[in-house]
């Protein structure tokens, strides 16, 4: 079966859908197809799966020291 | 004294239903596994751990006063997350620091579309590399970059992880403005990150084109 070509623009509209799997069959295989043979957007998208793996893990939104405590105190004198 | 530790028996409906009659300390039970959810939540709009503590707390107690009517229609966690992000707008527009972001202009999306700003490669970043301060603290920096309603949905899919309903849910806008936010987000994420000539984060270059390996 012939893959329909997709143009950059529509992959980045989609590129974070696809990394979501939030696209249907039909149009992964264009994006598979466009990604094996266009290395800027193969670069947009390593990019920004590097993106959703490095804010995954939550390091730069810690609670503070003593939150826990301070949270129970709040609702034990509720 | 030590906080109360969860029964892991102990299921969310008992929990509500104790904490119906009363019981605080199964209420703090209920709330223990989604509070760094709840602080998150509130740093996505805040973007201050002290004023974000300050409206998770007051998020906290005003679902213990709302609990009764809580009807089980999403989950416990994200029916907190929920009045957590409205505290925290509420605080937004209480303290008027913001202006020039205004929050109606949160329930519109402008429909221009965002542009890869290069196309350095970037590969697999190597486990070793997670950690290093300057990574971290680029990425402190991109994340402050984005306007708040890019950053809230970034760190609600991506930080926590709500699904892109739960997301839409709790922010009150549709799926589709949450996937067309998130793909902004993202890629914008990409632009202020993509590693300098040199493979260092700090330098901010914009002056590359080729593709480089790492």
């Amino acid at each position: 079966m012939k893959v329909i070509e997709i143009s950059c623009l529509e992959v980045w509209r989609e590129i974070s859908n696809y990394l979501d799997g939030e696209v249907d069959a039909e149009l992964r295989s264009r994006m598979e197809a466009h990604f094996k043979t266009c290395a800027h957007c193969k670069a947009v998208l390593d990019g920004t799966r590097n993106v959703v793996r490095l804010v995954g893990d939550g390091i730069e939104y810690q609670v503070p020291e003593g939150f826990s405590k301070r949270l129970y105190d709040k609702i034990k004198n509720k | 004294m030590s906080t109360p530790k969860l029964n892991l028996d102990t299921s969310e409906a008992e929990l509500i239903e104790r904490v119906c009659q009363g019981d605080k300390e199964a209420f703090y039970c209920l709330v223990q596994p989604c509070e760094r959810g709840v602080f998150t939540a509130a740093m996505s709009i805040l973007n201050n751990a002290h004023d974000a503590e300050e409206v998770a707390q007051e998020a906290v107690l005003k679902a213990f006063t709302a609990l009764p009517r809580f009807r089980g229609e999403s989950k416990f966690s994200t029916w907190l997350i929920q009045i957590t992000i409205n505290e925290a707008r509420l605080k937004l527009r209480k303290d008027r620091r913001h202006l020039y972001e205004s929050i109606d202009e949160q329930q519109t999306d402008e429909e221009g579309e965002y542009f890869p700003k290069d196309f350095a490669d970037w590969r697999e970043i190597p486990s070793e590399q997670l950690q290093r301060t300057e990574l971290r603290s680029a990425l402190k920096r991109a994340l402050d970059s984005l306007p708040p309603k890019y950053r809230e949905v970034l760190i609600l899919r991506d930080v926590q992880h709500l699904s892109i309903e739960e997301t839409a849910r709790v922010l009150s806008i549709t799926e589709g403005s949450v996937k067309t936010r998130l793909v902004r987000a993202r890629l914008q994420m990409r632009d202020a990150l993509t590693p300098g000539v040199d493979g260092s984060w700090s330098c901010g270059k914009r002056e590359f084109e080729k593709v480089r390996p790492w």
